[in-house]
Parts: structure tokens; sequence; C-alpha cells
């Protein structure tokens, strides 16, 4: 079995800061980590390696600094690692970048793919589906579990209030939930393998067969017009007395409020 | 039936024959769309057996209804709900698209997007027409909430978003109201994109939805414990509230994640949240700070939650929230 499992190196947005004074994103110190979605995916994707056997791929597309979260997914044990890398491709929204993702696999055999459902900084869950969508194949998202049954995906699907368990019949693409498993850490032989035997194939503009119309911003339907930081409202009134007289407070406000 | 230029779509999402809140909630932000653009809001209705919902959707404020009523749509599942969507889109050409960000609008949204050829912006929480251009302005969180973004879709039609829930507001019912509805002319071809359902097994947690509550109590990592939550319980209880919890209480099994406030969870906007123990992380904000009143208890006085409060004790929960359930219990029993 081929699985081609797609990363994307994000801020930790848990990290990120805003600047009180100009109101704008705190960059510096903030580090750079696998997305954690796609690390799930990731795990489940050595863990049907560890069961049934299989080839691991992984693929990234990103500046070339986002290698780091190839070679480390190369110490978890994946076998084939590929960065997409090109100033071509920036800029692109989600179909865009679902375009670019998805010409990149046809140049590779695949029978499952697993994307993130979705990435900390753009949040979007957009790029999993639409892959599926420019290869033709069936795509179940929100996957918190998963088993491969012959010629067969079988997935708990997420919903909000149940779960489904969905067949699909391979090529098929499964987006994971970070929720699903607990990954891996890399293993000290790993590391070593994923720095000095193992390479990372790099892929630019010319090994991706994909029309210059649907790649990086000049390809993207969407434009971000403007950001800007959220605006807080005005705190009210905070005190700090006693518990009595603290209740006593709180009970003023709610009869004036009429809550009670 | 001629359906207006420039319309505004709404799918409209239903399961086991219920309409899903957001649905009404995006037929009243897309008839203030519409208005700006002079055109008509028409709701999607994909299901089986679902003709006695449409009359629903005009009384919310639906112009149109087209509906797909076919075996395939029973339950949902991507492809069949893509062919329907995407070739009534194509049919009738809307200017706009919009979907509830809910686990099937966002699976759903992107296959369309990707089949259809436009752009789709995900989890608004502000949608407006910009003046002169009429392009839909479409805002989301960034970065974990920490930015807003505006995207536009200039060239590609429709612009497509799906919008988080609780954000936009339904309109009143017109229970009198009319519309037409129209029937679903393309065809549903079963192909290898087809999933199987061989089971559905439902979750345990209770029905009360915290977006559907009026009063909200929530606890934080401050809360300890199960017994810091039964406290809460009582106060929401007393209340006649639901009690939510932010992403560190759900992460440290105190609440279900069902009940989660906060970017990763649900946006509420209550006429009464009391935050307990929790400390405000910009992700907890973003899905509470709309609510008409805020209540923060924290023993730290630097917690960010105190920024977004109406009213913020510095104290300790565990003695205070005792203390408040039995003076609201006691206020109610005198009247």
């Amino acid at each position: 079995m081929k699985i081609i499992v797609c990363v994307k190196q994000v801020p930790d947005t848990t990290e990120v800061r805003i600047d009180p004074v100009k109101g704008t994103l705190i960059r510096e110190g903030v580090p750079s980590i696998m997305n954690p979605d796609d690390k799930a995916g990731l795990e489940a994707a050595l863990r049907l390696k560890d069961e049934q056997g299989a080839h691991v791929s992984v693929i990234c597309m990103g500046p070339r600094q986002a290698d780091t979260v190839l070679r480390e997914a190369l110490a978890m044990g994946a076998d084939a690692a590929y960065l997409i890398s090109d100033s071509a491709f920036s800029g692109a929204d989600t179909w865009a970048t679902s375009c670019t993702l998805a010409a990149a696999i046809t140049k590779l055999n695949y029978d499952l793919i697993i994307t993130g459902r979705q990435a900390i900084d753009g949040d979007t869950a957009q790029v999993g589906p639409e892959i599926a969508e420019h290869l033709g194949i069936p795509h179940i998202s929100y996957c918190e579990d998963l088993n491969v049954e012959g010629s067969e995906v079988v997935v708990k699907r997420q919903f909000e209030d149940r779960y489904q368990i969905l067949r699909a019949k391979m090529p098929a693409l499964i987006t994971a939930l970070g929720e699903m498993n607990v990954p891996r850490y890399m293993t000290p032989g790993g590391i070593f393998e994923a720095y000095r035997e193992k390479q990372i194939i790099l892929w630019t503009r010319l090994d991706i067969p994909v029309a210059d119309g649907d790649i990086g911003l000049k390809g993207s339907p969407t434009r971000v017009t403007k950001t800007f930081p959220k605006q807080m409202k005005q705190p009210g009134i905070k005190i700090e007395t006693g518990v009595e007289e603290s209740v006593q407070f709180a009970m003023d406000k709610l009869k004036e409020k009429y809550l009670l | 039936m001629t359906i207006k230029e420039k319309a505004v779509f709404v799918f409209a999402e239903q399961v086991d024959g219920q309409i899903t809140p957001v649905s009404f909630e995006l037929i009243g932000k897309a008839r203030e769309l519409a208005e700006k653009l002079d055109s008509q809001v028409v709701a999607l209705l994909p299901g089986f057996k679902v003709t006695n919902l449409t009359q629903e959707l005009i009384v919310h404020g639906a112009q149109a209804v087209v509906i797909a009523d076919h075996l395939d749509l029973e339950h949902y599942r991507t492809e069949p709900f893509t062919q329907v969507i995407s070739q009534i889109i194509e049919q009738y050409q809307p200017e706009i698209v919009l979907f509830g960000a809910t686990s099937i609008g966002r699976d759903l949204a992107p296959r369309v997007a990707a089949r259809i050829h436009t752009g789709l912006t995900a989890d608004c929480t502000a949608l407006e027409i910009e003046e002169e251009t009429d392009r839909l302005l479409m805002t989301r969180p960034a970065f974990g909430g920490n930015l807003l973004a505006t995207i536009v879709c200039p060239e590609h039609r429709p612009a497509m978003a799906t919008v988080r829930p609780g954000v936009m507001i339904k309109r009143t019912p017109e229970e009198k109201a009319t519309a037409e509805v129209i029937p679903f002319e393309g065809s549903i071809t079963e192909n290898q994109m087809y999933t199987t359902i061989q089971d559905v097994l439902k979750k345990g947690s209770s029905k009360h939805d915290i977006q559907d509550a009026r009063i909200i109590v929530a606890g934080g990592r401050g809360m300890r414990s199960r017994e810091g939550f039964a406290l809460l319980q009582d106060l929401a209880d007393v209340l006649g509230g639901e009690v939510g919890g932010s992403r560190a209480a759900v992460e440290a099994g105190l609440q279900d994640k069902s009940k989660q406030v906060g970017q990763t969870g649900k946006t509420v906007r209550p006429v009464l949240y009391i935050a307990c123990g929790i400390s405000g992380a910009i992700q907890h904000l973003a899905g509470m700070e709309e609510s008409d009143f805020i209540i923060a208890i924290n023993s730290d006085t630097t917690a960010p939650i105190f920024n977004v409060a109406d009213v913020g004790i510095v104290g300790d929960a565990f003695k205070i929230v005792p203390k408040l359930t039995e003076a609201i219990r006691s206020e109610r029993e005198n009247r």
C-alpha cells in the first residue's frame, strides 16, 4: 500500500502575540512546527505501515526552510519526502494550493492520501477536500479513526452530535483530526537517518504539471484586502473585595440588567 | 420561475429532518446582502422527504427554495450533495453562496468550490457588500483569532463563504410569508466518489446545545476538578442556563468537547455569560466576547478575561460561586 501524507509547516499560533502599540503580529521567536492535525495524519499512516506494511511519502509545500518538518517526518518513520518550493507558488489560496499539491501527487503512486483537517494558521479545512476533487477521488474529512480493509478505507467520521462509520473505495483522501492519536516521537536512530541517509526531493515550478493560471497569487480566486487586530470591547468594572461584597455587587448588577 | 440576477444562495442544512439553526442565521444575513444587491435570497434544500421543511425556511426569510428530494440525499454524504449544489449553482449563476461552518458545511463547501472553480472563504464572522463595487467583503479570524482578515473574490462567481454558527442574527419569523418552491432539475449519479455509511453512532452528551442557551456558566482550568464543575452546574441550574468550558477544561476532561466555547469550539452570544476560573486566552475570547453581559470570576487580577468582562470579580470562584448560587436562589424564592 502506498500512502501520501501532506504536511504544512506553521507558526505555533498559541505563541503568537500582538504588539500592543502597533497592533501587529509579533512573529519573532515564534517557533515553527509541523501542523498538529497533519502530524496526527502522519502518525495514522505510520501505524498502518506498522500493522499492514506500507510505503509512506510525505509532501510539503512551503519555503525552503520548511524542510525541517520533512526531516521530522522522516525521523518519525516516513520513507520518502518531497518539498514543493518555488516563488511561483507563493501567495496561493486554498484553490491554488490544492491545484499545486494535486498536480504533484499525480507524479506519485498512491492508494491513500492523508491530510490534516486544517492548519492552525489558516483554519480553513479546504485543501484536503479540494485535492480530492482535483484528483477525482472520494474524501472523508474529520477522521477520528481509520482502518484499511481490502480495497476500502473505513473511517470514523466526527460530526457535532454523532459519528458516521464511512467506507470509501481507494484511492481515497482522508483528513485527520488532531485528537485521533498521540504522534510518536522521533527516535535517535530515526533522526540520524533523516539527516544522513534519507534525502528530501526538491520540486520547483517546472517539476509540477500544473497550469500557470492555477498557481500562486495570480491563480488564487480569493484575495486578502486587509488584516487588522481585533477590536476588544472596553472593560467594565473590576472589583477586588471580599466574598460577601463581591456576591452582593454581582447580584445588584444582575438585577439592574433584569437578568434575574 | 426565474431567479433574479445576483441572487444570494444559502445552503439549508438539515440533519434527521431538522434544519440546523445556522441556516436561519445565514438567511437573516443573506437578506441584508440581497437588499444591497437588489436581489433575493434562495435556500437550497437537499434531503429525502424534506418537503415539509420548505415553509420553515420561507418563514425565516427565504424568498425562494430549491428542493432536491432524493433517496441518495437521505443522510449527508459529500458526493451526492456536491452534485446537487454544484448543478444548482451552474444553472442559476448566483452572486453569493453561503454555508454554515459546521462539520457538514466545511466538508461540502470546499468540494463544491473546487468543482465549479471559485474562491471560498472559511469561518467568516462578518459579511458585507462593499459600496460602489458591490463586492462581498468576507471577514474572518486568522492566526488563531489573533488577527482579522478581510477577503474578497474579485473575478470568480459565485463568491462562497462558510459562516460561523452563532454569529449572524436570524430574522423574526413571519408565519404568513410565502415563496416559490422550485424542484431540482438536475441528475444525481452514483460514481466512484460515493462513500457508504456503514453505521451511525450518536454521541452520548446531552442534547442541549450551548449555542441555544440564553445563559452560560463557563469554567476553565481554574475550576480544577469535577467538583468545581458541579458548583458551576448548580449555578447554571438556578439560572436556567447551560455549563460551558474553555479549551483547557475540555482538554483536562472536565467538560465535553461539544460544550467548548472558543475559536476551536463554539461561538456563543448569550444574554449572560459567567466565566469562572477562565484566564481568557484570545482563542476563548473569540468565542464569547459578543455575549450581552459578561461576569468574570478569577483569582488572578491580571487575567485577560477581565478586559472583556462587564463585571470582573477578583476572588476565589470556589467560594464565590456557591454564595452567588445561594443568593440567586433566595432572591427567586422571595419573589
